[in-house]
């Protein structure tokens, strides 16, 4: 079981779901192995990996644009807060953003025994393009280990902790 | 002039790329910063250039002069994550990435505990989560030992020590024999977090009636109803009383009052009178006058 990897591979058609372009996104998912006596069914995995996926989509776009209102769907407390503060620092000094995620791989770490919080860690392939007034001053190809904690809303899952380490 | 022009584009070339290399930014970076201290960045080359600092949590921009060090002054960067610091000058722009990591400290805890309202006796009732932050609001994922402790009115207290993994902690606990309100507290050193949890009685046990006539009819009072830890059921709490007869049977629901339930009753001779709460039935009375 060690070995088995859930592979997706999220395509143009996936980009057309959520009502946006994007590039094809590769999303491995480690085996399930928690810390933590609550057990993820299969349908709560796929929500979250679903709701985890459309987060990333709302940052790339709220840092593209500089519109901190496209991070309400999919971030809530301190993620929101953060993200939302770096939105406004970049419409201050006239940058923006481009961060187009390549690659996910993810692995769930825990599952809080009353449900209301879910922790992972993903490590991201992704470019990171900075521009000034759409001059763009670099391009970099990155990687990063996110540990991410999602807790459920009304509908959705969503982003409450969003935070990248050293691999 | 055919002479005299390569010398002539040799030394404009030279010159070129003597000046691009004197020019020519490069950047230095710490490869981690803890988050709110103070670091710098050095550059090299000559000239003015631009420094950004890059990262979904934060965005720094500097105007700095190429060959100097750039310090960055504690709380500049205080966001816990991966960074990238461009230099951009009049020719080139280069760049780098870095880290900046929690402080080591834990300084905000969040706690859940759950429930905050449950039955007494309940094995792994009640559960706690800790996610542990330093001054930042940046979670701290340096394996940290949490104590967690359960503590009741009469002093019964039950603790744990668990070590964070990735940030976060958790525990279960017991409810206790004894209702009322028990402290549960999450401590890293001297931060602390503290939560109510309270511990109601049980289903009730044992539970048992009496008759005795009351003119034409019969008076059927409770004993003082309790739990099977001997804590006292919530006044309110519903008892019903049902007569059977002939294969009739007629019920009355009356409240605790003062912890006994009582009603009165029109019984027939050779009734069987029981008493429940809930789920629980309790003792059976035939009735004859």
């Amino acid at each position: 079981m060690n070995t088995l990897r859930l592979h997706l591979i999220l395509c143009a058609g996936f980009a057309t779901t959520f009502g946006s372009m994007r590039a094809q996104v590769a999303v491995q998912v480690e085996p399930v192995n928690l810390h933590g006596p609550r057990t993820l069914t299969d349908q709560a995995k796929g929500a979250v990996i679903r709701d985890y996926l459309r987060a990333w989509q709302g940052f790339n776009a709220a840092m593209d644009q500089n519109r901190p209102e496209l991070l309400e769907a999919d971030f809530v407390g301190t993620a929101k807060d953060k993200l939302g503060d770096t939105v406004q620092q970049q419409g201050k000094l006239g940058i923006h953003t481009r961060y187009q995620d390549r690659s996910h791989d993810i692995q769930f770490l825990f599952y809080s025994p009353d449900g209301l919080s879910l922790e992972l860690t993903d490590t991201v392939h992704y470019d990171v393009q900075v521009l000034e007034h759409d001059k763009v001053i670099t391009t970099k190809r990155e990687s990063a280990r996110y540990l991410v904690v999602l807790t459920p809303a009304e509908v959705r899952w969503r982003v409450r902790i969003f935070q990248s380490q050293p691999e | 002039m055919r002479l005299r022009s390569p010398i002539l584009h040799t030394t404009l070339a030279f010159c070129a790329m003597h000046l691009a290399v004197a020019q020519s930014p490069s950047i230095s970076v710490p490869k981690t910063v803890e988050a709110g201290s103070a670091f710098s960045v050095q550059s090299t080359g000559s000239g003015k250039a631009t420094l950004y600092i890059i990262g979904p949590e934060q965005v720094l921009k500097r105007d700095v002069q190429l060959g100097e060090t750039t310090y960055f002054p504690a709380g500049s960067l205080y966001n816990a994550g991966r960074y990238l610091a461009v230099l951009a000058g009049e020719s080139a722009t280069q760049n780098d990435s870095f880290d900046v990591v929690p402080a080591s400290k834990p300084v905000n805890i969040s706690f859940f505990a759950k429930p905050s309202r449950l039955p007494i006796g309940l094995h792994d009732g009640i559960t706690g989560v800790v996610y542990l932050f330093d001054a930042y609001h940046n979670l701290i994922q340096t394996p940290t030992p949490v104590s967690f402790e359960l503590s009741t009115p009469s002093g019964a207290l039950q603790k744990r020590l668990v070590v964070t993994h990735e940030g976060a902690a958790w525990t279960s606990m017991d409810s206790t024999a004894q209702q009322g309100v028990d402290k549960f507290v999450a401590r890293i050193g001297e931060v602390s977090s503290t939560r109510i949890i309270g511990q109601v009685p049980g289903d009730p046990c044992g539970l048992k009636m009496n008759a005795k006539p009351s003119g034409q009819k019969v008076q059927l009072v409770t004993d003082p109803v309790r739990d099977c830890s001997g804590n006292a059921i919530p006044d309110g709490t519903i008892v019903t009383f049902t007569e059977i007869y002939n294969g009739t049977q007629s019920t009355i629901d009356e409240p605790l009052k003062h912890g006994i339930a009582e009603a009165t009753l029109q019984v027939h001779s050779g009734a069987r009178l029981s008493v429940a709460s809930g789920v629980v039935m309790g003792n059976q009375i035939g009735w004859s006058q």
